[in-house]
């Protein structure tokens, strides 16, 4: 395991992960893996973020991502504060830039940041001194969810280069399918999409993907099986035609598992809409590992701020 | 339209010239006589010797052609003039070497009654340092459902009639538009876009956008548009002009519709003959317009059909846009780039570069859209207002945004190396501009 002064990820912010190596992938893991250690512990708290301040800026709602980074927080003894953004002046008509040149006065040493357009967290970080995470930017990118779900799949499977994943469901709207995508590239796995194709993005096996409309093909002897939440939504802009047949094509049932290697995972990002895209049974299945996902995220969290409080000015 | 009442104009020669002229085909050192406004002469018997008591300009050899027509130009007047007036406007045309420039109905109000169309060209005459005219909205409001009164506007000076950024959906008020304004003799200039495939679309589809993830639109929705269209022509027999053209299969539409000799011309922008989709890289917002930045196929099969002749007219589409608007995430970004005072030097790029002779390229912006709006200038000839530009096809340069003359800086060419630069630009037989640093004879 790598010791903390060698870590390899030198970045002030994490924005995307398109352009993270395996090193600096591997670095975060590792570390996080420790963080996973110390969080079974009786006494969690250590003190590498002591003093600093970390504001979770949630310009859209998130209960899962945003008690994760909190907690990920206060474990390393920083002050946390959340904002979001219901009642903020965000509401009454503050631009972004705005908003966030009033938190850079109140100098902040990260910023966690999710909001609904892509590239916000890009356009906010070049505008601030401190670091800044990406928690989740429109369809684009959402780096810790990536990040959690390899570190959950090494945990599991000892590995991740050679094996198969599968990632179903709504890809087109999807940040996380975007991030695992260039992960799981980075890291030498293989990657299939599984979606209709109103619910696939134009090329997108150009970003490093096999596309699959079929979910019985694409679940074939694939080693993860990773699905992705149907918003309701999606209805009415005429992708799919109603949850009953999205459910009988694309719902993760025991006869398409049945299709995946007997040791498959289940993967989940959550929150689950179980009997839309995911089998109550199979939510709860010895192979599901949605909970270790949960659990992972606080710890990659904790590796992600670390590796940043490192970058940190030391003053 | 402008103010050249100004009375006793002293006469001025330019000699020594390469007179270029598009729409006769003239390309020869000569000379130019300018005389109460207008071209009172010219030809190779004025390249060395001035008639008495005239001012006279020495051109060196540099290119004297006629000054250019931008007939898509979005100003903030009325309604959003911190963004542009006509007078900012005007300044960076003169600048840019735009002596007439068709300002667009996307106003507040918008232009679709005869007093506006008054207003603006009072406000122009009064203001502007350049020619103004309008082209007012087909229907009220732009609504896309009643149309205007087209023959009471025309009357009062419209040159043409557009539903601006938007489509008309209806197909029924696009016949009736297009079959009224045949009546008429009016050009109706439409913006070709599916407004439902189109909807909370940002960029161009395909991978870039799906990298960015990003909502995109496909081509198609151009296309379809300009598929019914093209049928409606053929229905109506109006005339009618594809603003923006930016993918290889509306070209194809366009092509197909001109060999059947239906009045079907179109234009593309600066924009799309110069850029792609991939110069959008991190999300940067002033290279967010409307239809979006295609892929370097499209760009590349737009230039060649400039050069085959297939595409009529090039435009600015110069749209000020400020921080207001621009400095967000690029989805919560207007669309729109400013374009007047860098339309010639970003043409010339094709110019320099091979894909497009002088002369085709000159035309797309003078005499090809002047004929188009039943306009005088746009040429070399005796008769002509004077209203010229002296271009040194060869001087370097680096567009710096803050240099610009627009109210708004939202221009995608800032930094770019540009080769070729407005001297001087004449309008009406007199000088708007003159760029600083020229020394002339």
């Amino acid at each position: 395991m790598t010791s903390p002064t060698q870590i390899s990820f030198a970045r002030r912010h994490l924005l995307t992960c398109a352009d993270l190596t395996a090193g600096e992938i591997d670095a975060l893991l590792d570390l996080a893996d420790k963080a996973a250690e110390s969080n079974r512990q009786i006494i969690k708290k250590r003190d590498v973020l002591r003093g600093r301040t970390l504001i979770n800026l949630f310009f859209e709602a998130s209960t899962r991502t945003q008690s994760s980074f909190e907690l990920a927080g206060k474990r390393l003894g920083a002050d946390v504060m959340n904002m979001s953004v219901a009642g903020s002046s965000m509401q009454k008509g503050e631009t972004l830039i705005d908003t966030a040149m009033t938190l850079n006065a109140m100098r902040p040493d990260i910023l966690v940041v999710r909001h609904h357009a892509a590239g916000a967290v890009e356009l906010l970080a070049q505008k601030v001194d401190c670091s800044v995470v990406n928690a989740g930017d429109g369809a684009h990118q959402h780096p810790t969810q990536a990040l959690l779900d390899a570190l959950t799949i090494r945990r599991a499977k000892g590995r991740i280069a050679g094996l198969t994943v599968a990632i179903c469901g709504d890809i087109l709207h999807s940040r996380v399918a975007r991030s695992n995508i260039n992960v799981l590239n980075t890291l030498g796995a293989r990657v299939r999409l599984v979606a209709p194709s109103t619910l696939l993005p134009p090329r997108v096996e150009r970003l490093g993907a096999e596309v699959f409309t079929d979910m019985n093909a694409g679940l074939d002897r694939v080693d993860i099986v990773m699905m992705l939440r149907l918003q309701r939504e999606r209805m009415q802009g005429s992708y799919v035609p109603s949850t009953r047949e999205y459910y009988h094509f694309f719902g993760l049932d025991h006869e398409k598992l049945a299709r995946a290697k007997p040791d498959a995972l289940i993967m989940h990002p959550g929150p689950m809409n179980r009997g839309v895209e995911i089998a109550s049974t199979i939510a709860d299945h010895s192979r599901s590992v949605i909970r270790d996902q949960v659990e992972m995220g606080v710890a990659v969290r904790m590796a992600v701020l670390e590796a940043m409080a490192r970058q940190l000015p030391n003053r | 339209m402008r103010r050249n009442e100004t009375a006793a104009q002293e006469a001025t020669t330019f000699l020594n010239a390469r007179l270029i002229d598009p729409a006769s085909g003239r390309d020869e050192p000569g000379g130019v006589l300018v005389r109460d406004g207008a071209i009172a002469d010219l030809g190779g018997h004025l390249r060395r010797n001035a008639p008495d008591r005239t001012r006279i300009v020495d051109c060196r050899g540099l290119v004297l052609c006629p000054g250019l027509v931008d007939m898509q130009v979005f100003t903030g007047e009325p309604g959003q003039e911190h963004r542009e007036t006509l007078k900012t406007a005007s300044h960076a045309a003169a600048a840019g070497g735009v002596t007439t420039m068709v300002v667009m109905p996307d106003t507040e109000p918008v232009i679709d009654q005869v007093a506006l169309v008054d207003f603006v060209q009072r406000r122009a005459r009064d203001n502007a340092i350049v020619n103004v005219h309008v082209m007012a909205a087909m229907t009220k409001g732009l609504n896309g459902q009643e149309m205007t009164e087209i023959g009471l506007l025309q009357r009062a000076g419209a040159v043409a009639f557009t539903n601006g950024k938007s489509s008309v959906a209806n197909t029924r008020v696009m016949r009736n538009v297009l079959l009224y304004a045949r009546d008429l003799g009016a050009l109706i200039v439409h913006h070709t876009e599916d407004p439902h495939l189109s909807e909370g679309a940002v960029m161009n589809a395909g991978e870039v956008a799906t990298r960015l993830g990003l909502p995109g639109v496909d081509k198609a929705a151009e296309t379809i548009v300009l598929e019914r269209d093209v049928c409606l022509v053929q229905l109506t027999g109006g005339r009618y002009h594809a603003s923006q053209i930016s993918c290889a299969e509306s070209l194809a539409v366009v092509r197909a519709a001109k060999a059947r000799g239906l009045p079907v011309t179109c234009g593309a922008s600066i924009n799309h003959l110069t850029l792609n989709e991939n110069d959008i890289g991190p999300y940067r917002t002033f290279f967010r317009v409307k239809p979006p930045l295609r892929a370097e196929e499209d760009r590349a099969a737009v230039v060649r059909a400039l050069a085959a002749g297939e595409i009529d007219v090039i435009v600015s589409s110069h749209d000020p846009q400020d921080a207001d608007t621009k400095r967000h995430p690029f989805a919560e970004a207007a669309d729109g780039a400013i374009g007047l005072e860098t339309l010639l030097a970003a043409a010339l790029r094709l110019y320099h570069n091979g894909e497009i002779a002088l002369m085709p390229l000159l035309a797309a912006m003078t005499a090809h859209p002047a004929r188009l709006l039943g306009l005088p200038s746009g040429r070399l000839q005796k008769g002509a207002p004077a209203d010229l530009i002296l271009v040194d096809l060869a001087q370097p340069w680096v567009v710096d945004r803050a240099q610009l003359r627009a109210r708004s800086r939202n221009t995608p060419f800032d930094e770019s190396k540009m080769q070729g630069r407005v001297l001087l630009t004449m309008v009406a037989g007199n000088p708007v501009y003159e760029y600083p640093g020229a020394e002339r004879g």
